[in-house]
């Protein structure tokens, strides 16, 4: 796990311990960062984190199937439709029921449009964080027509409960895929916009390069998972390696980093839009036509048994772990979170550096304290 | 005028309070044209709603500063918490009275004689402007120690470093342009251009710049607004302050950036100058009088200022030091030689 002795360049300079947060702008939520600074440089940076704990897991467990899917809409509040896509899709396998291929192919649209709508508010966050402010207002005029689209689906724009065991509950609306194409259409010219601002951007590239370091060994070492995983080189994702709904039948590519800081975590996040755009475009022009619900029993009673099953979210691999007693409620439902396992690297990725790199090392783990605390 | 009242007291008095106001007014709507023109960078309205098209909103915003609850921290030392808003603001205005805003005028026929329209020209103009202005750290410093906390702190030690280090390569670039006017005096300098016939920002384009990223970065503004950098220090060394107190650091912070726009204006842009002062050709831009030439410019560089804020991130603390200690400072002094070297060749200042 690396070396985490304190790192100390001056051995008689006085120590000064700050509390970043839990009410402060750059931590994303309510996350508190109990920091040991010698001058401005990072001598520990611990996370402490709870402040948004509710329960959610033990609610589960009194709600039935179902019912647990609008819980998990307020994990990962940036990213409802992955959510519900691996909470439902444990509980179908441990039903063994299959989905059929139109409700499995609105699922993915939903899902990916979902990916791209949680990468923007972190790339506008981050951007944000480091000092740029425009970026911010320039992709969130995207994640509003994401929104709007989500809106004219399921009639919620945040937390969507826009799946159900079994399939889907609704069938795309009249016209929605056309403007749901008109989106992602033009959604890349408006990549190639943000990244106008930063990528090729000196401060930007100053403030990202080498920063937030962490090797590929230790990357795995540390289970960080999504683009922190694969911004050090490692090809690692659950929509490849164990494809769920239909992304075996979809074409796109994995992009990874080579140095595994915060500008290939960016320059990977960048690469993961499009690749969202280009598995949208796909679903949209083979979605068959079919039912969106298969035959599942009104009162959903698994066999008894445990199963895992893990689907990719925007911010790493998100797992459900789900044991049966084959009553209607899960007898312990329980949730591998992505931000969680992302966040215990923060002390390793910024021990040594300055205060102004732990801002972007905390947006470049794109952490969402709903999933962290649950 | 005979009367020596009306001509030491008077109007020098009358002109004082003239200028106060002006710059008051014109930091108040700064930031009312900054929020409006980031707003339009960034796709969105801007303040719209007290008075037609917003333009209401800083004598509200005022008004609500005025009336707003004061709060001194428990631990704060008190005098030196109380006194730092005014170290900070006095500087920042006293540098007015040797800012010519353009030559002797009557007013459009009003006065009986032709008046300088700035309140002094005195022999050492800028010199008195870079020595007041540092003034200004100590506010800064001593606000961020009174108000005992620890990202206050911090602010206000980050921007005395900051403030101290731009403060080099700055006076050398501003020695560069006195090599060519041969004065210090604010109003010589515009003078000197006129004779020389062109723009001090030609001959001293290297000056220029560093002069300008300098100012952004003794203003505190974006991408060297480390000292108040909202995301990790919460706004810095005036993280306690509330209220008027606060609005003294903010009117100081505009404030300064006119003087920054200004000093800019005099020293490269000619002042009130036309362009190409010597060129006859060009007469007819005379009818714009001397007056609207300055604002005008003053106005460019204030654009600037905010286009900047649109569009950077910020940098990082050491790496600001590295720019201004490693960069700016080792190339200011080649231009000064330059400079130097062309003042000797082709002949300076006569």
């Amino acid at each position: 796990m690396g070396n985490l002795e304190p790192v100390k360049p001056f051995p008689d300079s006085e120590e000064m311990e700050i509390s970043f947060g839990p009410q402060h702008p750059a931590t994303h939520g309510v996350l508190r960062v109990l920091v040991r600074l010698d001058g401005e440089r990072i001598i520990e940076a611990k996370p402490i984190i709870g402040y948004l704990h509710r329960g959610t897991e033990k609610i589960f467990e009194r709600e039935t199937y179902n019912g647990t899917i609008p819980h998990t809409d307020r994990m990962d509040y940036t990213a409802a439709a992955t959510n519900n896509q691996g909470l439902v899709g444990t509980v179908e396998r441990l039903l063994g029921v299959t989905v059929p291929p139109r409700a499995a192919y609105i699922r993915m649209i939903l899902a990916e449009l979902q990916r791209i709508a949680s990468h923007i508010i972190w790339l506008g966050t981050h951007a944000l964080d480091i000092g740029a402010q425009s970026p911010f207002f320039y992709t969130f005029q995207e994640r509003e027509t994401i929104l709007d689209l989500y809106e004219e689906y399921c009639g919620a724009r945040l937390t969507l409960n826009c799946m159900r065991v079994g399939g889907q509950p609704f069938d795309l609306p009249e016209g929605w895929t056309g403007r749901c194409r008109a989106f992602v259409d033009q959604l890349p010219a408006r990549i190639a916009e943000w990244e106008a601002l930063l990528t090729n951007n000196r401060i930007w590239k100053k403030r990202t390069i080498g920063v937030g370091v962490i090797s590929a060994a230790d990357a795995i070492e540390w289970g960080l998972t999504g683009p922190p995983l694969r911004g050090s080189g490692v090809k690692w994702d659950i929509r490849k390696v164990f494809p769920y709904d239909h992304y075996d039948e979809v074409e796109f590519e994995i992009p990874t980093g080579a140095s595994g800081d915060t500008y290939d975590r960016y320059l990977v996040r960048m690469e993961e839009m499009r690749q969202s755009v280009r598995i949208v475009t796909q679903c949209l022009e083979r979605l068959p036509d079919g039912p969106v619900m298969a035959k599942v029993p009104k009162v959903i009673k698994p066999p008894k048994g445990e199963i895992y099953f893990s689907v990719e979210g925007p911010k790493g691999e998100l797992g459900y772990y789900a044991v049966s007693d084959g009553s209607t409620n899960p007898y312990r439902l329980h949730v591998r979170p992505a931000c969680f396992v992302n966040l215990q690297a923060l002390d390793v990725m910024s021990r040594g550096l300055l205060v102004a790199d732990l801002i972007a090392v905390i947006g470049t783990l794109d952490i969402v304290l709903g999933e962290i605390d649950r | 005028m005979a009367n020596p009242w009306i001509a030491y007291l008077l109007v020098p008095l009358v002109k004082i309070v003239v200028i106060l106001l002006t710059v008051i007014l014109l930091a108040a709507y700064l930031s009312y044209f900054e929020r409006k023109i980031l707003a339009y960078i960034q796709i969105r309205i801007g303040p719209n709603r007290v008075g037609p098209r917003g333009w209401l909103q800083p004598i509200a915003d005022a008004l609500k500063l005025f009336t707003k609850e004061d709060i001194v921290p428990s631990r704060a030392e008190k005098l030196v918490y109380l006194l730092s808003p005014v170290i900070i603001t006095v500087p920042a205005l006293v540098v007015f009275s040797v800012i010519p805003f353009g030559t002797d005028t009557t007013l459009f026929g009003l006065l009986p004689q032709a008046i300088p329209p700035y309140l002094t020209d005195i022999n050492i103009g800028i010199l008195f402007i870079l020595g007041v202005s540092s003034v200004g750290v100590y506010g800064v410093i001593l606000g961020g120690w009174a108000s005992n906390n620890k990202f206050s702190l911090m602010g206000g030690l980050r921007s005395a470093a900051q403030l101290v280090s731009y403060e080099v390569p700055m006076g050398f670039s501003v020695v560069a342009v006195l090599l060519m006017a041969g004065s210090l005096s604010m109003v010589k300098i515009v003078e000197a251009q006129r004779q020389a016939g062109v723009w001090f920002f030609f001959p001293g384009i290297v000056a220029f710049f560093i002069y300008f990223v300098c100012g952004i970065a003794e203003t505190n503004r974006s991408p060297f607004d480390l000292p108040e950098a909202e995301s990790e220090l919460v706004a810095g060394y005036f993280t306690e302050y509330s209220g008027m107190k606060w609005a003294f650091y903010f009117l100081a912070e505009y404030a300064n950036m006119v003087v920054v726009s200004s000093v800019a204006t005099v020293l490269f842009f000619g002042g009130w100058l036309r362009p190409f002062p010597n060129v006859a050709a060009l007469a007819f831009l005379d009818v714009i009088p001397p007056f609207v030439w300055f604002a005008a410019k003053v106005g460019f560089f204030l654009f600037c200022y905010i286009w900047f804020r649109g569009t950077f991130p910020r940098y990082r603390f050491d790496q600001l030091m590295g720019l201004g200690w490693k960069v700016l400072l080792p190339v200011s002094l080649a231009n000064l030689l330059v400079v130097g070297l062309g003042v000797l060749l082709i002949g300076g200042p006569r």
